[in-house]
């Protein structure tokens, strides 16, 4: 059976930060990766400084960074479904949760990457990470995939412990920073700050993981 | 888009008195401003696809700007733009953008609903 690896983030860029080396890993071994990406982050406020977008023009702009970011890690198929940034937490959450389970049960993915619940500060992220462990939890135990998250609430670590799972992405650091790079919109504080920071640069090439009991 | 001129969006402005026309108008310190200060109150909101008919319009200020549509039954009001530009479906977007370009406050007439 395929390693597949499933990621479900409600923004273009959420795969960029924390995954995107882990994504890198992934695909370099031949191995498919599907991600879902919700919205298309399209009442975020950076747009570009000088800015080069306007409200209207974001969508099609994040659109095509986020096309871009895939290519720069090797994602071939990009689930993109449609909804709209700052609402995923007002629509119908088994809803939610019954398109995630469709994708689970086509790709039958071994690994499943999302936020962590109560740990991942934007209403939007919240919304999905519950969609998702109520998708999983539906499952019969022995058919769900690992579920591996990303929390990044202050209070993470004193309340969850340790991550469970490092993953040193050294080996797809170009990758990486192309993925980053691509979604030029919001991240061009990052690539500056990643190249004069030590600490950035440490946080980047770790990409830190947390099971969700089930 | 571009510096706001204030007698080329007074004269759009003029253009739409009467009309019925498509409304965005939003505000924004972004969803993490509080997780990147706690001392800031996190504050987004928006209305996209309100249905208006302005009875008067005027552009104020030195810049940034402030904009202000009087309305049968209220207001529309926005403060702190410093961008506008007609798009090429031949909207009115106006944004006010901080120093470092980003979006705090959006102002935008349409006469064909936007995209949601």
């Amino acid at each position: 059976m395929d390693d597949h690896l499933l990621v479900i983030f409600p923004h273009p860029d959420d795969e960029a930060f924390g995954v995107s080396g882990t994504i890198a890993q992934h695909t370099k071994k031949g191995l498919p990766v599907t991600y879902i990406c919700l919205t298309l982050g399209q009442m975020g406020r950076n747009m570009g400084n000088p800015p080069f977008a306007t409200r209207e023009s974001l969508p099609l702009i994040r659109q095509k960074e986020l096309e871009d970011a895939c290519a720069a890690v090797g994602i071939q198929d990009l689930r993109q479904f449609g909804f709209r940034d700052k609402t995923v937490e007002f629509e119908d959450e088994k809803f939610l949760a019954d398109q995630f389970l469709a994708v689970i049960e086509e790709v039958k993915p071994t690994r499943l990457i999302t936020f962590y619940p109560g740990y991942s500060v934007h209403p939007d992220h919240e919304a999905t990470a519950r969609a998702v462990v109520r998708a999983v939890g539906s499952m019969p135990e022995m058919d769900r995939p690992e579920l591996l998250c990303v929390a990044f609430a202050k209070n993470s670590e004193e309340d969850l412990g340790a991550p469970h799972v490092v993953t040193d992405i050294s080996d797809v650091f170009e990758e990486k920073m192309n993925c980053i790079k691509a979604h030029r919109s919001q991240t061009q504080w990052l690539v500056e700050s990643v190249d004069k920071d030590p600490a950035m640069l440490a946080w980047v090439k770790n990409e830190r993981f947390w099971r969700y009991p089930l | 888009m571009q510096l706001i001129q204030t007698n080329e969006v007074q004269k759009t402005l003029d253009q739409l008195i009467g009309k019925e026309l498509y409304l965005h108008l939003e505000t924004t310190n972004g969803a993490y401003a509080n997780h990147n200060n706690e001392s800031v109150l996190t504050v987004n909101a928006y209305i996209r696809n309100g249905k208006v008919t302005p009875l008067s319009g005027k552009i104020m200020g030195n810049g940034p700007y402030r904009v202000g549509l009087k309305i049968e039954l209220g207001w529309i009001y926005a403060e702190g733009l410093t961008h506008w530009e007609i798009d090429t479906e031949g909207r009115l977007l106006m944004a006010g953008h901080d120093a470092e370009g980003r979006l705090a406050v959006a102002l935008q007439l349409s006469s064909s609903p936007f995209d949601v």
